[in-house]
């Protein structure tokens, strides 16, 4: 069944993955740009490292709307963290403490959230639910994000076919991670309350590039609003993978689209290993009914070793414990991903669920190499009187890490045979990923007792449609048959300030590629200067365009107009330098041309250019570059 | 009818009515197609108080979102699943080597569930949900549960704390190693100071508890407090009427307030109560007791514990301000009440115009009490010629009595005597710390945030 074998990344092909029944779909988390946090007039976007202050909580599951517990949150519950949050005073309130009720839903985040709505033609609800989505890691202070569905059954054109867009939802963002050793995860709270979307998509896509080149797109859809924060961390994704026979997988924390084909193969991969593992051990006859396994006390029999983790935890007064499978001889050598073996399985839950995060954090006997001594083995496996078709797994810690390790490790070798248990995992740097926490399933959701549901009126849906954006897709078409620069077609289509595109061409009928240039390449080399552009907006731009196609000044002082009116934070016709006279051209050529005679230099054939420089600079703006080089070739003689 | 309610919960007007068309019920798996598309999912009953205009759908994520009932142009059912909201029941387990401890419940939101009516979250508890929810409990005693009321704590009154009053003491003859008493936090503070007078001499702890944030998030207090509050009943040495709550937000330890000095101070924060004027009696947390004064009454093993079950309702309390005109005192005086009691200004001040008021209560036999609604300090009304002024007219200064506590003093003093004398005698006795002879210099700490030292200090603690 499970016949095929993966090739490196670089081989697979589009067949290879259909054989396997790749199918993934996306998570794309966006920060909503906003003044204010979703549910407290905390200011959005400031981060520090900064603190001033110390909370401790715990988290505890509750149950759900429909009355069940869910299976992360009594994972979290079993590491027993102690929570600590880091508070600023200038970012976070008593609400982000969960020492106060949410105040109402910041409208503005709620009009962008529906502006995106808009654009991938999505059903908008007609009253808002907030909802709690349970949280136990500690990411949220109040152990649930706040989240309410925006619409569902959206859509984006892709290649040839669309893909679907299961729902939209505006929630608020969560804490950053600071630290997470042992029993204890320090987060910081100053990203925590900002607004953000999360935009789900089906599983429509059919092999690694297609999720990169579908999330690109949602990216740069959402950016095209111009209301979406930009930046490091302001966009992530969750990638979800599944293939035939596998189960959806979640990948948490991607941190950039350009990791998401190599991510996206390496769960393939993992996942249909696992089917394999699994085929393995019901060929052994190791079924769900059959798995066998026991846990024993090792630590006396160890007090002499030269293992050096084992020799320290045993010092420290901890224990060690054994975890015999039956008939796993050689599995936890089975290879799940790129260089990553079944034994990683094993070891990231024992690290996640049982705290125990010093690395290694266990050994085992497919492979003691540099661990244990060969009688040290034989010892063990006589001690624990097991055969040799079974492997062992030792692990140490605390009495109560060490219980909770052994029997996750007894648990994580029995879900082998069952297939792939739902896990959120975490994307690392190798491009594999580890294991996070159990996925969570709708059992974590819990309507919000502190918020009444919002009726959406149609007049609030008319308003936000006046100012939607057109979709990036129709406008790079429309730019294209224009005739301009791919790289600009790509970044003038999701700019702000494709209004003010179309405003100068098909109103002032301006050249097409001076004004795409001046929009996309002019605006981005000033701010590269670091100066402050905000008052390069749509009205003094238009204005801009509107004197150029007036003649009030000349094209190629474009640049330089616009610069200035950044500088001086406005823009207006009045203060336009006025065109040159030929007279005074004449007048002022005649004046720089004899401070350039009055000057002493090693090479005369720099005179010309000398002149042309000192020329410009008095005439800037008020003349075409052209006309003055015209000017200078013709009546400069040396 | 009844069945049509249950079976359409909270729907009412024009989305009833296309519910009923398509007899689409509550917890029915729909599909829902509407002029916008169509919405797959299960219909959720509606909040009662939410409007007419929409359908509650919860969609297959476990979100919820509203359709419009105008927009729908057909429902499809798939099935139906009725949801039980129910907190898994085990068997608390009995060992007869733990003490006993009776936990009474009033209301709150210690132990809840949602409530599809209001779509808020009500009270639950039972020893086997309590044990399903807080396991931990089970290491600590044998509990027992009695639920007493289902109140807001708002609606607490005179009825339910003579008969949390009257339990208590029931409970405690019949031999509980100690009394917890679950609560609403917004009055706790006045149930609290009644309890105090109503059960004296009581051999055991009696502990009320509660949770600022419901026990339906996963970071309520609602569980901390309630292992704090049952491990005082069952096993510290502190026999008086008390409040257990957060000490700091973080779940670090909680206080023990007593019942006569303890406030609520903040309508939302975990560390909300606070001992008022003096220190509380003592830290806990999951492992040890900490004693922070000495003068507590200790646990005892007789049984001798005595109950005064009175309550005169005709007494009101006024909040004085600047500008407040004599017929906010008539009313009262003519409407027959037999006590006020006044929180004043400063050190119990009242403005002149009041004074023909105080008058009329005077001659009219009604007795009037001064407190100062600084809360802290005392009254004293002798050190300014308006305080002497109004002793004449027959104002009692009650020390430094919480305005709350003075109330309900009042009110159970006046149920035991009409002899304004002897009511005189009963409200300047202390009887469980409500009026204390000293107010220790670490009794008015508030820290102001922003200055340095303080801000030094809260960096090297936890909230």
């Amino acid at each position: 069944m499970y016949d095929f074998q993966f090739k490196p990344f670089n081989e697979m092909t589009a067949e290879d993955y259909a054989a396997v029944g790749f199918m993934s779909g996306l998570e794309v988390h966006q920060q909503l740009f906003t003044e204010k946090k979703l549910f407290c007039r905390c200011p959005a976007g400031i981060y520090t490292h900064d603190y001033q202050a110390e909370i401790l909580r715990h988290m505890r599951p509750t149950l759900s709307e429909l009355g069940e517990y869910d299976g992360t949150a009594l994972m979290e519950f079993k590491t027993k963290k102690d929570i600590i949050y880091r508070i600023h005073y200038d970012t976070v309130c008593t609400y982000e403490m969960d020492d106060t009720p949410p105040f109402e839903m910041n409208d503005d985040a709620l009009d962008i959230a529906f502006e995106v709505a808009m654009l991938i033609d999505a059903n908008i609800v007609d009253e808002v639910h907030i909802a709690r989505k349970q949280y136990l890691d500690g990411s949220i202070p109040t152990g649930f994000q706040r989240t309410a569905i925006t619409c569902v059954n959206g859509k984006i054109p892709y290649k040839d076919r669309e893909i679907g867009i299961i729902q939209m939802s505006i929630e608020e963002d969560s804490c950053r991670e600071e630290s997470d050793i042992g029993h204890r995860r320090v987060y910081l709270t100053d990203r925590l309350g900002m607004p953000l979307i999360e935009t789900v998509t089906a599983p429509d896509m059919k092999t690694p590039q297609e999720v990169a080149d579908v999330n690109q797109i949602i990216r740069r859809l959402v950016r095209s609003t111009g209301h979406v924060r930009t930046g490091v961390g302001a966009g992530r994704e969750d990638v979800n993978v599944s293939v035939t026979g596998g189960t959806r997988i979640e990948i948490k924390g991607v941190p950039s689209i350009k990791r998401i084909p190599v991510l996206t193969y390496n769960e393939a991969m993992r996942q249909w290993n696992l089917l394999r593992l699994r085929e393995e051990l019901h060929k052994r006859g190791v079924t769900p009914e059959t798995f066998d396994y026991k846990i024993i006390d090792i630590t006396s029999i160890l007090r002499r070793t030269y293992y050096k983790p084992i020799h320290d935890a045993i010092g420290e007064g901890k224990i060690v414990k054994c975890v015999a499978l039956k008939k796993f001889k050689g599995l936890l050598n089975w290879q799940t991903q790129t260089d990553t073996y079944f034994s990683k399985e094993i070891s990231d839950r024992v690290r996640v669920i049982a705290c125990l995060s010093d690395f290694p954090n266990m050994i085992h006997s497919d492979s003691y190499e540099n661990t244990l001594s060969t009688a040290e083995g034989t010892k063990i496996r006589k001690f624990v009187g097991s055969w040799e078709e079974d492997t062992l797994v030792i692990v140490w810690g605390s009495e109560q890490d060490c219980d909770t390790a052994a029997k996750e490790i007894a648990i994580r070798a029995k879900e082998a045979t069952i297939g792939i248990p739902s896990e959120t995992r975490q994307a690392l740097h190798d491009g594999t990923n580890g294991f996070e926490r159990i996925l969570p399933g709708p059992e974590r959701m819990y309507p919000d007792t502190d918020l009444p549901p919002k009726r959406i009126f149609g007049e609030r849906i008319e308003r936000i449609r006046k100012n939607v954006p057109i979709q990036f897709w129709i406008l790079e078409n429309r730019y294209k048959e224009l005739g301009l620069r791919p790289d600009v077609v790509s970044n003038l289509s999701t700019s702000k300030f494709n209004k003010v595109f179309d405003y100068a061409v098909d109103e002032l009928k301006l050249e097409p590629m001076l004004v795409s240039i001046a929009l996309t390449q002019f605006i981005k080399r000033i701010k590269r200067e670091g100066i402050d552009i905000s008052a390069l907006d749509e009205t003094n731009l238009n204005s801009i365009f509107k004197a150029l196609s007036e003649n009030r000044f000349t094209k190629d002082s474009l640049l330089y107009i616009i610069k200035n009116a950044a500088l001086s934070n406005s823009f207006s016709v009045d203060y336009l330098p006025t065109l040159i006279s030929a007279d005074e051209f004449a007048s002022q050529y005649n004046l720089v041309l004899t401070e350039i005679n009055s000057l002493e230099l090693y090479n005369d054939t720099n005179k010309k250019t000398l002149l042309l420089d000192y020329l410009m600079k008095k005439v800037k703006g008020r003349i075409a570059v052209q006309d003055v080089i015209s000017f200078v070739n013709e009546n400069f003689k040396g | 009818m009844m069945e049509l309610k249950e079976d359409y919960k909270g729907y009412r007007g024009q989305t009833l009515e296309c519910l009923l068309k398509y007899e689409a019920m509550v917890w029915c798996d729909v599909e829902v197609k509407t002029n916008d598309g169509t919405f797959i999912g299960l219909i959720l009953p509606r909040s009662e108080q939410a409007d007419e205009y929409h359908i509650v759908l919860k969609l297959r994520t476990g979100y919820n979102i509203g359709i419009a009932s105008e927009k729908v142009q057909d429902i499809k059912i798939n099935g139906r699943k009725i949801a039980v909201y129910k907190i898994p029941e085990k068997e608390f387990p009995f060992d007869p080597k733990k003490p006993n401890v009776k936990l009474l419940g009033t209301g709150g939101t210690i132990a809840s569930r949602l409530d599809y009516r209001t779509g808020a979250v009500i009270p639950a508890f039972s020893p086997g949900e309590l044990y399903g929810s807080v396991p931990e409990l089970a290491d600590i005693c044998n509990l027992d549960t009695q639920k007493l009321y289902g109140v807001f704590s708002e609606n607490m009154g005179p009825e339910q704390w003579i008969g949390t009053a009257t339990a208590i003491v029931k409970e405690i003859r019949a031999g509980a190693h100690g009394i917890v008493i679950g609560h609403g936090t917004d009055t706790m503070h006045h149930t609290a100071a009644i309890l105090s007078f109503m059960v004296q001499n009581s051999p055991v702890p009696i502990v009320m508890v509660g949770s600022q944030r419901s026990s339906d998030r996963p970071s309520s207090d609602a569980a901390l407090n309630l292992i704090h509050s049952v491990r005082t009943a069952a096993e510290s040495d502190f026999a008086e009427t008390m409040v257990c709550m957060f000490g700091p937000t973080s779940d670090e330890y909680g206080l023990l307030h007593r019942g006569t000095r303890v406030r609520k101070m903040h309508p939302s924060y975990r560390s909300t109560f606070r001992t008022i004027g003096d220190i509380p009696i003592a830290m806990v947390d999951r492992k040890k007791f900490t004693p922070l004064r000495n003068d507590y009454k200790r646990r005892r093993d007789d049984r001798d514990v005595e109950l005064m079950p009175f309550f005169e309702e005709r007494v009101g309390m006024v909040y004085y301000y600047p500008n407040m005109h004599p017929d906010m005192m008539d009313s009262m005086i003519d409407n027959g009440y037999k006590g006020i009691v006044i929180a004043g200004t400063g050190l119990g001040h009242i403005n002149k115009p009041l004074y023909p008021a105080l008058k009329r209560a005077k001659d009219k036999g009604i007795a009037v009490y001064m407190t100062v609604q600084t809360l802290w300090g005392y009254v004293q009304m002798y050190v300014y010629d308006t305080g002497r002024d109004m002793m004449e007219l027959g104002v009692v200064p009650c020390a430094n009595m919480l305005p709350e506590v003075c109330y309900m003093k009042l009110c159970w003093a006046l149920g035991q005597s009409s002899d304004l004398n002897e009511v005189k005698r009963i409200m300047l006795t202390p009887i469980a710390g409500e009026i204390t002879e000293r107010e220790p210099s670490n009794g008015y700490l508030i820290y102001q945030g922003g200055i340095p030292e303080v801000e030094e200090f809260i960096s090297k603690y936890r909230k």
